[in-house]
């Protein structure tokens, strides 16, 4: 009997223990990046595991040596508006092919699948001759026009399943009386629909502000930078001495208000991934 | 009284058929424009010799550039890399997932918290991450290499990024801690809409918790499971900013995106890029193919489904 209890509680250490390293694993390299932004001169080269005297120098430094707000800026002014044309032209798309039965649906769907699984790298050239043309190049517009490759498939993909599950009592009695379908849309539908357009906002909006590859091909200038491009190419005096606490503090920066953002919503994001198959 | 409604309906909804194109269009021709038209001059490009420097037209050479490409060793290395990475990567994902996964699901405190956590490499920049993990990982003062001296697992420190041997796996790393905790809690929800009867009546027919894993819970998650597991695969063989933030354009690690972007921009040779970047999106095609063939999944069955 006593075996048995004592087998049940080595077996709860065990599953407690793993719960630990799994927290572990997942935190700490977050965890370890504040304390190396907190560390300056010399004191970043030691393992210490709190700062003994924390120094805000290297968040300073971020913005004094280089445009660090501008970029901020640029970040939220190229994923606010990629957000707002997806979310306009999502919930049009989303009302079509989540209400009504028409022939082709079930074809534009999966192409509209397919093209969030586009590589990035396979439209780039004939992004950039079409940017060029448009006199966008190292433009912020650049940004805006191209991360609809990614943000509108996956938010018609999403508010379609949310425009689903929408009543259709709703519908019929308005149409009934008269209403057009354009009236159901912006008068009943999307009000209601406000949690699932603030989710599927909010992933749109994360995809936009981590994008990489458009925004160092697109723009030049330091000026122009979105914060990921900025953070990728920080240097130091020499290419053997990256300013490692810099880096992290500027990490640290553009991380934090996501993080607060992502925790405050975390259950509803983790239902409208769900909803878009699993777009990472 | 009943039989007008209905007709009135019926022509209701003949007009919403029609309306629901005019919702479509805006949509449909956006995507045309940033993704139908540059990719259809993406392949366009890699039957020509353009240049990024040279505005004079570009002339057809039928299929020089994937003549090139294939002699190209170089090429075969980036295909190699990525491909090893996709697998590599997605598979230690899966297994670290559905460990954690099934960790979470058990009755517990705390256990909105330790959800929340898992959120948390997800919400980093990729970008970031690699930064991060590059501090982490430095050759000489990095706290990897510390931990692992003072363990003694190692004798001198290991330079993760640079030596050739080891760069690839750091970066499967950083993308294992990226992307693991999502994995997590997609096969987490999965697994939070099994009926727990079925567990009773296995619990009464002497299946041990080994036995419920392999004979219920793993068939009844499959679907959600490679549902996932296509498309972190399918995201995995795009990779682009880990190697590229990480290593550079370091031949140990190139992805195909890296190298087709190396050609485009840095070598200017927007041709022989573009039937790169062609290729690539050749092998994501096959992989797809292949992918949901042997997983036996129905995408268009998400459409029901979810």
């Amino acid at each position: 009997m006593s075996g048995r209890r004592l087998r049940s509680l080595a077996a709860r250490a065990l599953f407690a223990l793993l719960l630990l390293v799994i927290v572990a694993y997942t935190v700490f390299p977050f965890f370890w990046a504040i304390v190396s932004s907190l560390k300056s001169g010399s004191a970043l080269f030691s393992a210490e595991l709190f700062p003994a005297d924390p120094a805000w120098g290297n968040y300073a430094a971020v913005f004094r040596d280089r445009p660090f707000g501008r970029n901020i800026l640029n970040s939220v002014v190229v994923a606010g508006s990629v957000v707002a044309v997806s979310l306009a032209l999502g919930a049009s798309a989303a009302f079509a092919l989540g209400r009504v039965a028409f022939r082709g649906r079930g074809v534009m769907l999966a192409a509209i699948l397919a093209v969030s699984m586009f590589p990035q790298v396979a439209v780039l050239s004939g992004l950039f001759e079409l940017i060029r043309w448009l006199g966008l190049y190292n433009n912020l517009l650049s940004l805006v026009f191209s991360y609809l490759i990614f943000t509108l498939p996956f938010t018609v993909w999403v508010l379609t399943t949310f425009m689903r599950e929408m009543p259709r009592e709703l519908e019929e009695a308005a149409m009934i009386d008269g209403a057009t379908p354009w009236v159901v849309l912006t008068r009943i539908f999307l009000p209601l629909m406000g949690p699932a357009l603030a989710t599927t906002g909010l992933l749109a909006f994360i995809a936009a502000w981590n994008e990489f590859l458009f925004a160092l091909t697109f723009t030049l200038t330091d000026e122009m930078r979105t914060v990921p491009v900025a953070i990728a190419l920080i240097s130091g005096s020499s290419a053997f001495e990256l300013p490692w606490g810099r880096i992290m503090a500027a990490s640290v920066i553009v991380t934090v208000p996501l993080l607060v953002l992502v925790l405050v919503f975390q259950r509803r994001i983790v239902a409208g991934l769900m909803a878009g198959a699993v777009k990472g | 009284m009943v039989a007008p409604a209905a007709r009135g309906l019926s022509a209701l909804a003949l007009e919403r058929r029609r309306a629901a194109w005019l919702f479509l269009v805006p949509m449909v021709v956006t995507v045309l424009l940033v993704a139908g038209w540059p990719l259809a001059r993406t392949i366009w490009f890699s039957l020509t010799d353009a240049r990024l420097d040279d505005t004079a037209a570009p002339a057809f050479i039928g299929l020089e550039n994937y003549a090139w490409l294939i002699q190209d060793p170089d090429w075969w290395n980036a295909v190699r890399n990525t491909v090893s990475f996709a697998i590599v990567s997605v598979s230690l994902e899966t297994l670290l997932g559905l460990v954690i996964a099934l960790a979470l699901n058990e009755r517990m405190r705390g256990r909105g918290l330790l959800r929340a956590a898992m959120l948390i490499p997800w919400a980093i920049p990729t970008v970031v991450s690699a930064q991060m993990w590059g501090w982490m990982l430095h050759d000489q003062v990095g706290v990897v290499n510390e931990a692992l001296l003072a363990l003694g697992v190692i004798a001198r420190p290991l330079a993760f990024t640079a030596d050739p041997d080891l760069a690839l796996w750091a970066v499967v790393a950083v993308d294992v801690w990226k992307t693991t905790p999502f994995m997590a809690l997609l096969i987490l929800a999965a697994l939070q809409l099994l009926p727990g009867e079925i567990y009773e009546a296995a619990e009464i027919d002497g299946l041990g918790p080994v036995g419920r894993f392999f004979r219920l819970t793993l068939p009844l998650i499959r679907p959600a499971l490679m549902v996932a597991v296509i498309f972190r695969a399918l995201d995995a063989l795009r990779v682009f900013d880990l190697m590229y933030v990480l290593t550079g354009n370091s031949a140990a690690t190139a992805s195909m995106s890296v190298y087709a972007r190396q050609h485009l921009v840095d070598f200017q040779d927007v041709g022989f890029g573009s039937a790169a970047a062609t290729g690539l999106f050749l092998v994501i095609a096959a992989a797809t193919v292949l992918l949901v063939t042997l997983g036996r999944v129905r995408l268009g069955a998400a459409e029901d489904g979810r």
